[in-house]
């Protein structure tokens, strides 16, 4: 009796170690991935850094100016299509639940899944292909594609959450069901639709296979949407597989700044959506 | 009369459809038609490679886009297929367990201060773009590997085929390794909402016969959440499978088959995002290019339609919403 109980200890403590010790095991990528960026970045980061456009691969000075211009133009231009068409889609979903909608959400959750490789070859047979010619229209059209699905579904999550008191006592009043979602669904859903739309953009902002046959990269400042355009992920591609030394800093400096960008988007997101659920209370 | 012209115009308007909703619904629409847009570009650009190569090109090991004495290409896509294969398994080998046990840390053993922060960081790994994991690779896990990780397992399990060659960092095992790392946050994330979501009077039944926390874990939570946990996995490979940047960065991109996961090989993303812009009017070559794409495009939507229809039917089973 003795024994056995000794066995289950035994076998409970193993578990509470094996499972702290995954958990542990699972940050040390985070904190070297951290680690490294900042100590290999800083080398890079300068005044010129942020003022100048890229050098050739492997030549010397220059800064990232075009590869963030040409980030944040392509992130608008997604943005512009994916954030209004996910939020009536979500909207959608929530308004009108049924067989449709079901299939629907399925197929966003399905879609939000597959590869972005493949969403960057399509875009490249239905524009790039069609114009000629690789251009940031192009890559935006990619990411908005990638962030469509995404939108919708945080905004349908969001519009769940508003509890039906709300709603059917805004339709009891008689307040139509257009006026009900924008000025009752939609305002006491706001802040977790705002996350959802800040979260997609921090993560097509990091993407950079749908950008490889679209927006292409690019050494200089865009002059026209028709141009191709760089990207802070795909100079740090480039830079990144390059043979240079000097190239690496450069890829090393890039990856900073855009993890600042993306990890900085999530902490304020997060946290300011937490300090506004921990308020409401 | 008053109230009768009340009613009427009421009626009207609860009859009338609003004009809002037909953006919403223009707009649920364009979800289905991305997909449909989707399969009908990506199937159009490979039709002349399906015509050229037929079922052989699923078969076939040879990788020449130009021959030398100029005739017909000849393209298969075995290699790529046989290099996503390998480095999933071991990208799930590795991430699997780990996952899991990160799930029930953050599910069942953390204390309650300590849920939101490691929540917190777990997200933080999801959030790292691809890109910066693939440079981080590159630069840092490649040439770790070549010096302290492959020749270990060289010396200890190089009776293997698995583990023979010489090695430069570059390969399948490194792929793996990376995917793995990106695959845990993923993976261990929807895990621990599956079981989160299994119903107290599970775990409390089990804790009032005197069971241990170890025991309420495999005698009840994980028989109940166990097609979520599958679900999981397969959600979490169809992610592996589609993972361009790092991986191609690790890789080295080489079309071969070879049992030692030392060696440099390919896959599937790989193949498509380094040869993509080499094609130079090679018709047939660009077109193959698009049937790995197409390739890739089913097992990731057939992966992930899988994956959740297992959560919606487990979100029936606990009766609440499991949102991953």
């Amino acid at each position: 009796m003795f024994k056995l109980n000794q066995r289950r200890k035994i076998s409970n403590t193993l578990y509470v170690v094996f499972a702290t010790a995954c958990f542990l095991v699972a940050l040390i990528p985070l904190i070297s991935i951290l680690y490294q960026t900042i100590t290999r970045g800083y080398i890079a980061l300068s005044f010129d850094f942020f003022t100048e456009v890229t050098p050739p691969i492997g030549g010397i000075g220059g800064g990232i100016l075009n590869a963030l211009e040409g980030s944040f133009v392509v992130v608008a231009l997604a943005s512009l299509i994916g954030i209004p068409i996910g939020v009536f889609a979500g909207a959608y979903l929530a308004e009108f639940p049924g067989k449709f909608g079901y299939y629907v959400r399925l197929l966003a959750e399905v879609l939000s899944g597959v590869p972005s490789i493949v969403t960057g070859i399509v875009v490249y047979v239905l524009i790039v292909a069609t114009t000629h010619r690789f251009s940031a229209i192009s890559g935006g059209v990619a990411l908005g594609f990638m962030m469509i699905p995404i939108v919708a579904i945080s905004t349908h999550e969001s519009l769940k959450l508003v509890s039906a008191s709300i709603r059917e006592g805004s339709l009891a009043l008689g307040i139509s069901r257009t006026n009900t979602l924008v000025h009752v669904l939609f305002s006491s859903a706001r802040s977790g639709v705002i996350t959802g739309i800040a979260l997609a953009v921090a993560r097509v902002m990091g993407e950079t296979a749908p950008l490889l046959f679209t927006a292409l990269g690019s050494q200089f400042l865009m002059t026209s949407l028709n141009d191709p355009a760089a990207s802070l992920t795909l100079l740090i591609f480039d830079y990144g597989t390059a043979p240079y030394e000097n190239a690496h800093v450069f890829a090393w400096g890039a990856a900073l700044v855009l993890l600042l960008l993306v990890l900085g988007l999530n902490i304020i997101v997060r946290v300011a959506s937490r300090l506004k659920v921990t308020g409401s209370e | 009369m008053q109230a009768t012209a009340y009613a009427r115009r009421a009626r009207a308007r609860a009859r009338r459809r609003d004009f809002f909703h037909i953006f919403l619904i223009v707009a649920a629409f364009v979800i289905p038609i991305i997909t449909v847009l989707m399969l009908y570009a990506i199937i159009n650009a490979s039709v002349d490679s399906i015509r050229a190569f037929g079922f052989k090109f699923l078969i076939s090991t040879d990788w020449i886009p130009n021959p030398a004495n100029g005739g017909p290409p000849s393209l298969g896509a075995l290699p790529a297929i046989y290099g996503s294969i390998v480095t999933t398994v071991i990208a799930l080998l590795l991430a699997v367990p780990v996952s899991l046990g990160v799930a029930l840390f953050q599910a069942e053993l953390a204390p309650s201060v300590l849920r939101a922060p490691s929540r917190f960081l777990v997200e933080m790994l999801a959030a790292v773009p691809s890109v910066v994991y693939g440079l981080w690779g590159l630069l840092f896990l490649v040439p770790f590997m070549r010096d302290y990780v492959n020749p270990q397992l060289k010396s200890a399990l190089g009776f293997l085929p698995l583990f023979t060659g010489s090695t430069n960092g570059f390969g399948m095992l490194t792929a793996g390794v990376i995917l793995a790392v990106m695959i845990i946050p993923y993976g261990s994330s929807i895990m621990r909402e599956v079981i989160a979501a299994v119903p107290r009077s599970q775990r409390e039944a089990c804790i009032a016969l005197g069971a241990t926390s170890w025991e309420t874990i495999r005698t009840s939570v994980i028989p109940f959440a166990r097609t979520g946990i599958i679900a999981a996995i397969v959600l979490a490979m169809g992610r592996a499978i589609g993972e361009t940047m790092a991986v191609t960065m690790v890789i080295g991109n080489v079309a071969r088959i070879s049992p030692s996961l030392f060696l440099p090989a390919e896959t599937i993303p790989s193949v498509i995002a380094n040869e993509f812009t080499e094609v130079a009017g090679n018709g047939v070559y660009l077109a193959s290019l698009f049937e790995l794409g197409l390739i890739l495009f089913a097992i990731a939507f057939l992966m992930n339609f899988l994956g959740r229809v297992l959560i919606t039917r487990l979100s029936f089973k606990a009766g609440r919403d499991i949102h991953v």
